[in-house]
């Protein structure tokens, strides 16, 4: 039993992303955007390294949300490049603007956007470049969701819907894992239950996450790096621990 | 009296043939348009939205003066047709048939435009990035979402179709057989004041409007209409 749970982890580790070698993700961006404060400019320049778990934080409006979108292919920005290995997604200079079919990230919406009119295996599925059923049948025994495969959205709990979300975010192997407050519509008990969900998703998929969130016991629990917005602008980088280490209460104050 | 009732049976059946062909043509021609009209920004977006509204509010006998008028031979569309495929469209089924589709356009184009402005966007921004193209998306993803404002929009083109009275009678006349439906053929029995004719038509008509709207309402009235 324990030597067929080993091959399976290994057959989604070894998936063609796992073998890209060091993934990195070059983001260098500019986009008008509506603040609570009014008009201001979304400017983010960073790079994200391979098996980073990186959290954008910062309150309602900063522009973590947008940034996501962003890198998803979603909204396109003003100016500036974004290069996920030498691949060019985005260089306003040359008019370069990869679409979202082309990225290969694996987006998962505060809604989860789950397609109502498909079972839960058939949602994951459909995330699958080519039918692979095998597959299919890992992603709902990891996600504790074998019980639920022929059930429809609607009848599933929040915890059950973000799990699907995730699982079918995988099924595309993506380059990038973007979650956009993933745990947002859950309550504390849920949330505590599902932080340990997105880091096995993250570590499956051996490449970049990038992860919104507003919750600070989140980003402690998850992150492996921060990034800290303020109205459109990156106020501090850098390990949780050193971004929230000696002003941690004021910032929470101020942030928060 | 037989011939009477073949005459009463052929008109109904003209009446459902133009009312099927004018549904299923808005149907194929309705969904990419109201794709367009859901979706996309574009210079003219406001004219053609308008210019599909007109029917709600247009009196069908000013649509059917410019239909005759494209349809004589004495102008550009009615000279081409006679020349080159030595068609009349004045007068004929198939040109009541294009009236119908045009007078009809808001009432298919409509339901299914805000069916699909109804869907949440992340449904479609999932698929993308999924790496699913926009019709694989449609097909798979908003089609079978929108049942409910597809059936609305098919039965409510419908219905209007079997009620149409001004249009067909401007460009199609009283032909039994070719042009004749059940709206005129009540409206001629009157006149020659057949009145048991006249109200076994309009009975059936009040019958099957009645039916269609109870359809739709039952389906709108459902609280996840997403099952139908």
């Amino acid at each position: 039993m324990n030597e067929n749970k080993e091959t399976r982890d290994e057959s989604i580790n070894k998936s063609p992303l796992g073998d890209l070698g060091a993934n990195c993700l070059s983001i260098s961006i500019t986009k008008a955007m509506l603040s609570a404060e009014g008009k201001t400019n979304l400017e983010v320049c960073s790079e994200v390294q391979d098996n980073e778990l990186l959290c954008l934080f910062g309150h309602s409006g900063a522009g973590k949300t947008t940034l996501l979108r962003i890198l998803a292919g979603l909204t396109k920005p003003d100016k500036g490049r974004i290069v996920f290995n030498d691949i060019v997604w985005f260089d306003s200079e040359k008019k370069i603007n990869l679409p979202p079919q082309e990225r290969n990230v694996g987006y998962m919406f505060q809604d989860y956007g789950l397609f109502p009119n498909m079972t839960v295996e058939k949602n994951i599925s459909f995330g699958q470049k080519e039918k692979n059923k095998e597959e299919v049948d890992k992603l709902l025994e990891l996600f504790d969701l074998e019980i639920l495969k022929n059930q429809h959205p609607e009848k599933l709990s929040g915890g059950q819907k973000q799990r699907v979300a995730l699982a079918r975010a995988l099924a595309a192997k993506p380059n990038v894992l973007l979650l956009d407050e993933p745990l947002s519509a859950l309550d504390f008990d849920m949330r505590l239950a599902l932080q340990h969900e997105i880091r096995k998703a993250h570590e499956l998929l051996n490449t970049v996450t990038i992860m919104v969130s507003h919750d600070l016991q989140e980003v402690f629990h998850l992150a492996s790096t921060v990034i800290m917005l303020k109205n459109g602008t990156v106020i501090n980088e850098g390990k949780p621990a050193d971004v929230f280490s000696e002003k941690t209460y004021c910032l929470r104050q101020r942030v928060s | 009296m037989i011939m009477g009732d073949q005459d009463f049976i052929n008109t109904l059946l003209l009446t459902g043939k133009l009312a099927v062909w004018t549904t299923f043509i808005l149907f194929v021609l309705g969904l990419p348009v109201a794709y367009l009209l859901a979706y996309k920004k574009f210079w003219l977006k406001p004219l053609v939205e308008a210019l599909i509204s007109m029917p709600m509010v247009l009196p069908p006998t000013v649509l059917g003066f410019y239909m005759l008028l494209a349809y004589s031979p004495q102008n550009g569309i009615g000279r081409f047709l006679e020349q080159h495929f030595n068609t009349r469209l004045a007068f004929s089924f198939n040109g009541v048939l294009i009236a119908s589709v045009i007078f009809s356009l808001p009432f298919m184009i409509q339901p299914l435009q805000n069916g699909l402005t109804g869907i949440p966007k992340s449904f479609r921004e999932t698929a993308y990035t999924l790496g699913k193209s926009e019709f694989t998306t449609f097909i798979r993803v908003l089609v079978p979402n929108m049942i409910p404002s597809i059936i609305t929009a098919a039965a409510m083109t419908f219905a209007h179709c079997i009620g149409e009275f001004g249009v067909v009678i401007m460009v199609g006349g009283n032909m039994p057989g070719e042009t004749r439906v059940a709206s005129i053929a009540i409206y001629d029995e009157v006149q020659a004041m057949n009145y048991h004719t006249a109200n076994q038509y309009s009975f059936i008509l009040f019958i099957i409007s009645l039916l269609i709207l109870t359809l739709i309402y039952s389906i709108n009235g459902k609280k996840t209409p997403i099952n139908l």
